[in-house]
């Protein structure tokens, strides 16, 4: 793929983008599992919630 | 429509919902993105203007669109908030506040390498690079305002009063910048009609990046409301402790 | 209305009596227009062309450091708890500090920004029309930093904070603020930007309080 005299720049902004999107992505995905083992660890150290869940 | 953010309104509710929707909204996205990815690079041509460089207006103009549609999303959030006290309101408008940041921030350094090309020059104080930077401005101003503030229902409703305010003042920054620099430089139109050989790749981008979008305020959203409780449990389970050794408490306090 | 008055006069005898605030944002504006020219050479031509703009980014970041002073004191001894259960709706409150604020810091920067026009060679022809853009604009100044400050009242870097806030929302009075005394300058006359900053300025007066005094609410519970 032949992208012209300025390819520099147009690979550089599309791996900017994708660098973000997955970084925003590992740590949505992170941060859910941490709350997940948090709320893991209470329920086993017998917290409740009162209301059903 | 009022029904469906009703029903939503049980967090519980809420929590089923989404893990059903999510894997179906990244799914499409994947789809999309890959399909607009080929329609961009392969499918189709260099604009007999731009050259190549145009292939950046793939993913600079969902991006930009994005960092408009967060906002209004955020001021729909605030305003669910303080009219309707809806409970879900301002776990959409916490979660989402980042990823507009994300957004604009991206639409900001696209631009400016496309600029590099194309204007000679990373960055022009043109009108609408100069409104998106201002945007950018007013995201990290909720963010700033949120983790200054320690009582989360303060925060909420604080951060939603700002949200409002610069949504209010967006028409009028937007006008001002568009007036100062017609003031400063004759306009630089790039803005030719968009070629209907674009006009497929960037609609199918953007309708990618707009899923991609609602997927990671999803998440993000499932994530707080998780916090959330873990935050209750935690102040449950030290109450319980202190009910249960309150004397020992009370006479150490005394 | 009569309570709206009393208000207005107290905050106005407090800054009188402190006094220091009002010599401080003064003392501010004087600095930084005269590192301006330290910074950018003594060129008179350049100096004179961006004599309008450097005014005014001065007088905003002056009025910026006193915007804090809008509530906290008050918050800080319990005056505005008083204030909220009292007859007077929030609303009016903050209308009343925010006017006071005008009075107290708006009005002495715009006085004194001619005179700094002399040390930026500014036009001659330029300098009533700077003064009615000053006296025009800093209400917006003042009614939006209220917000901000409304916002900020309990946050503890609240002053950063708050410079971050409202500094984006000053941008529409920053353009026809300078934009009204360039095109004053000239043979065009005093042009829409005039028209535009008043309308910026009455939006906000109206707007202002109302968005204030949501924060505050949120705050006094």
């Amino acid at each position: 793929m032949d992208l012209g005299p300025h390819a520099a720049f147009i690979w550089l902004s599309y791996a900017a983008v994708t660098v973000t999107v997955i970084g925003l992505i590992m740590w949505l995905i992170a941060d859910g599992w941490r709350q997940r083992a948090d709320l893991d660890a209470l329920e086993r150290q017998g917290v409740k919630r009162r209301s059903s869940n | 429509m009022q029904t469906l953010t009703q029903r939503l309104a049980n967090p519980t509710r809420f929590m089923e919902l989404s893990a059903r929707l999510l894997p179906w909204i990244s799914w499409a996205t994947v789809i999309l993105l890959v399909y607009g990815l080929y329609l961009a690079f392969l499918a189709s041509p260099a604009d007999y203007q731009q050259g190549e460089t145009v292939r950046i207006m793939y993913i600079h103009v969902p991006c930009a669109w994005l960092s408009m549609m967060i906002y209004g999303l955020i001021a729909l959030s605030s305003f669910g908030l303080l009219v309707f006290r809806h409970p879900l309101a301002d776990v959409s408008a916490k979660a989402a506040a980042p990823l507009g940041a994300a957004f604009t921030f991206l639409a900001l350094l696209t631009g400016s390498l496309w600029g590099k090309p194309m204007w000679g020059t990373y960055w022009v104080w043109d009108a609408r690079l100069t409104s998106v930077l201002l945007l950018f401005f007013l995201y990290l101003g909720l963010i700033a305002l949120r983790s200054a503030l320690e009582d989360e229902g303060a925060a909420a409703k604080l951060t939603a009063v700002l949200a409002l305010v610069g949504v209010s003042l967006l028409p009028i920054i937007k006008f001002s910048v568009d007036w100062w620099n017609t003031l400063h430089q004759p306009s630089t139109d790039f803005t030719s009609t968009v070629d209907p050989s674009m006009r497929l790749p960037l609609l199918i981008m953007a309708l990618a990046f707009t899923l991609m979008f609602f997927a990671m305020h999803l998440k993000a959203m499932r994530n707080e409301i998780l916090r959330r409780r873990v935050k209750a449990l935690r102040a449950q389970a030290v109450a319980g402790r202190d009910r249960f050794g309150a004397s020992a408490a009370q006479g150490a306090a005394e | 209305m009569k309570s709206f008055w009393a208000l207005i006069l107290r905050d106005l005898r407090l800054a009188v009596r402190e006094g220091g605030a009002i010599g401080t944002a003064l003392g501010f504006f004087l600095v930084v227009v005269s590192l301006m020219p330290l910074g950018l050479g003594p060129d008179l031509n350049l100096l004179a062309r961006i004599a309008a703009g450097v005014l005014w980014i001065a007088l905003l970041l002056a009025a910026l450091l006193s915007l804090n002073r809008i509530f906290e004191a008050d918050y800080e001894d319990g005056t505005l708890d008083v204030l909220a259960t009292g007859p007077l709706p929030l609303e009016l409150v903050s209308a009343a500090k925010a006017l006071a604020h005008w009075i107290t810091t708006g009005i002495p920067l715009a006085v004194l920004a001619p005179i700094l026009g002399i040390l930026l060679n500014l036009d001659l022809n330029a300098y009533p029309i700077l003064v009615a853009t000053t006296l025009l604009g800093t209400p917006a100044v003042s009614f939006l930093g209220a917000v901000g400050a409304a916002l900020t009242m309990k946050t503890r870097r609240g002053g950063l904070l708050l410079a971050l806030i409202v500094l984006p929302l000053y941008v529409p009075t920053l353009i026809f603020g300078i934009s009204a005394v360039s095109a004053g300058a000239g043979p065009g006359g005093l042009g829409a930007s005039f028209l535009i900053l008043a309308a910026i300025s009455l939006v906000t007066v109206v707007l202002g309080p109302v968005a204030a005094a949501a924060a505050l609410r949120v705050q006094l519970q």
